[in-house]
């Protein structure tokens, strides 16, 4: 059941209960991970060792990264099987920070130029690395770049009414285009060994614990924060517009809305939000290099979406978690079964459960409510 | 536009360039002459069939007209051309003596005050009632004003009483898609109505109805007439009969008669290609 809540912004927010349950459980995790894995001595069964600290904060880049692709594939049918390039595109940013911070000591020693452009007796800094080394420059790129390819390749799609299938299609184009792209030295962006052996992150050091807490931490509020903000969008009168959009796009044109500049508004958003999350993630897995783009990873990402069930957000965000956890398993007991897994898992989900994992769950409940006289 | 005819509208002093003359948006149709709706000389072709053939019609402001004609007569792609969902091969299309339908896309036809009622009911089914009467109302398009658009006391009364008109009261927390068929056709005539548009085109409002929901679909839209402009495409001579004041007879794109239902029924050649069927 839905209906139309126009009270204060925070009720209006979280007044239902999954994003409620999502949001305190969020919290938690991010508070308590950290001093579990600080405080509590390694023989306590509690205790959170180093490598699951840096796994899940890996998760909660992942998760962010679904609530990007529900917010547009759930709310307003865009279906987009290129938005890792997005991701992509903020994780090269941030690791052109991370170079940049390497500093002289790299192989080379090389005071400016990172080791490959030594390597490929370049003389030079390219034009777009120079700010880089600058923080607060970098982190504007994170959302910049993505905001901007998002834009213009939105712009030429929407204004067509490329729609559905040819979308999906353009944007796996998209997608492989930016790979091949990266793969090539000549770029500037390290060739198919991507950005990597980063020393330190705003004079921290990137292997010690404070840092790699600090970043779970930083994953954690954003995710929250990214979660916050589509939860704004989807529950305010531009959230029904998108899903009349979804539902019924004709209807709306001729209602008055510029159905272009909405898709076009939320895909920028959301591709956005994806930047985010790469460059949260890039520190955490200490690399990123062209396979980020594959059209494999993106096709994966929208599975999590599917998977936790769509529509939902916090649904998005549980599904990444929990196909990325089945992954972690899966290709440590039987790393070749993976990929069949994947697939399987797919069909199995679109055949049985159209509306994910959070599906159901709704279902499981009414069910039993139905059985308990009331 | 080609080339040379692109190049020449640039050269052409005689007119000023559109972009010029284009009215601002939010602008009223001009209705001065007491005609809200220009249609001259229409052609719509699709592969070498006309659908409208130099289609000519005008609707005085006020009226309550409809429009009636055998399948294929080129109704649905009229409205198809003033809401700029098709564009003609040749003609003019005005609202008012100042707003060029053929300039406008679809939301610009909205926005500039013609609301369209398909013939399949056409609500947001996954919305409730209430939301959906929300998403027409009449007022900002933009998406950050919309982003950040709360509902005014005054506007939650505006909907209220809508609801009560189109009788939809007591089911305002529902989805849409769990009306009935009626229903459903009255909540779109709500949404028209929640859009305060000048001019309404109304495409089989009572296909598929029972006779009292019938009989209640015009007494709506007989109520709506004076205040705004009214053009109904219809089947039913029945309900044609009912509330029509003048009635066009389109056939093979074109008009083949106008007038009142009276001299309507009884001219032959309405009664060849239409009524005698």
């Amino acid at each position: 059941m839905r209906h139309s809540n126009h009270g204060p912004v925070l009720t209006r927010m979280l007044g239902d209960t999954g994003s409620l349950i999502f949001v305190v459980v969020l919290i938690a995790l991010t508070v308590a991970v950290p001093l579990c894995n600080v405080y509590l001595p390694e023989a306590s069964a509690l205790h959170v060792t180093d490598y699951t600290v840096a796994l899940i904060g890996k998760y909660l880049t992942y998760a962010l990264l679904a609530v990007a692709i529900d917010l547009i594939w759930g709310y307003c049918g865009i279906l987009s099987l290129g938005h890792t390039a997005f991701f992509g595109l903020g994780g090269y940013a941030m690791g052109m920070y991370l170079m940049r911070q390497i500093g002289d000591r790299g192989v080379y020693g090389n005071p400016v130029l990172p080791d490959f452009m030594v390597f490929l007796d370049w003389e030079h800094l390219p034009w777009y690395w120079h700010g880089m080394d600058l923080f607060p420059f970098a982190m504007a790129m994170v959302v910049l770049v993505p905001g901007l390819l998002a834009l213009v390749f939105g712009w030429l799609a929407f204004r067509s009414r490329v729609t559905g299938v040819y979308f999906a299609i353009i944007t796996q184009a998209m997608t492989y285009a930016l790979m091949l792209a990266f793969f090539r030295n000549e770029m500037g962006f390290g060739g198919n060994n991507g950005l990597t052996d980063f020393k330190d992150i705003l004079g921290y050091e990137l292997s010690a614990d404070g840092i790699r807490n600090a970043l779970f931490v930083a994953s954690g509020v954003g995710l929250l924060l990214g979660f916050l903000i589509a939860r704004f969008i989807v529950t305010s009168r531009l959230g029904r517009v998108l899903e009349a959009i979804r539902d019924a796009e004709s209807r709306t044109r001729f209602t008055g809305y510029r159905v272009a500049y909405y898709k076009l508004w939320i895909f920028t958003v959301s591709a956005m939000l994806a930047g985010v999350a790469g460059a949260l993630y890039v520190p955490q897995v200490g690399i990123i290099n062209p396979s980020e783009f594959s059209p494999i990873a993106s096709i994966e990402a929208v599975v999590w979406v599917a998977v936790g069930g769509r529509g939902t957000l916090y649904g998005a965000a549980l599904g990444a978690g929990a196909v990325n956890f089945a992954k972690t398993w899966l290709t440590g007991a039987y790393p070749e079964i993976w990929p069949y897994a994947l697939g399987i898992l797919f069909v199995a989900v679109t055949l049985f459960l159209p509306k994910g994992i959070v599906g159901l769950v709704s279902q499981l409940r009414r069910r039993m409510r139905r059985k308990e006289p009331s | 536009m080609k080339t040379p005819a692109l190049l020449e509208s640039f050269s052409d002093r005689s007119r000023v360039f559109d972009f010029v003359n284009r009215p601002a948006a939010g602008a009223k149709p001009d209705v001065r002459h007491g005609t809200i709706l220009y249609v001259e000389d229409i052609t719509v072709s699709f592969d070498g069939f006309k659908a409208l053939d130099a289609l000519t019609l005008y609707v005085d402001a006020g009226e309550l007209r409809c429009i009636i004609g055998p399948n294929g007569a080129g109704k649905t792609t009229m409205m198809d051309v003033i809401t700029g969902k098709t564009r003609p091969d040749a003609g003019r299309a005005w609202f008012g003596q100042n707003i060029n339908l053929l300039s406008l896309d679809e939301p610009g036809v909205a926005q500039a005050g013609i609301g369209r009622k398909f013939q399949k009911p056409t609500v947001f089914e996954r919305h409730t009632v209430h939301e959906n009467l929300e998403l027409a109302m009449a007022g900002a398009r933009g998406v950050w004003p919309v982003l950040l658009a709360r509902l005014s006391g005054e506007q939650a009364a505006h909907i209220d009483e809508t609801l009560e008109l189109v009788g939809l009261a007591e089911r305002r927390h529902d989805a849409a898609g769990s009306l009935s068929h009626g229903q459903k056709q009255w909540l779109e005539i709500g949404m028209l109505l929640m859009q305060e548009p000048e001019l309404l085109l109304i495409d089989e409002p009572v296909a598929g109805m029972t006779p009292q929901e019938v009989e209640r679909t015009a007494d709506l839209l007989t109520r709506l007439a004076g205040k705004r402009s009214v053009v109904v495409v219809e089947h039913d001579m029945e309900f044609v009969r009912s509330i029509a004041r003048t009635v066009t007879v389109l056939h093979e794109g074109r008009v083949l008669a106008e007038g009142p239902m009276d001299t309507i029924q009884n001219d032959p050649r309405v009664v060849e290609v239409y009524l005698g069927e």
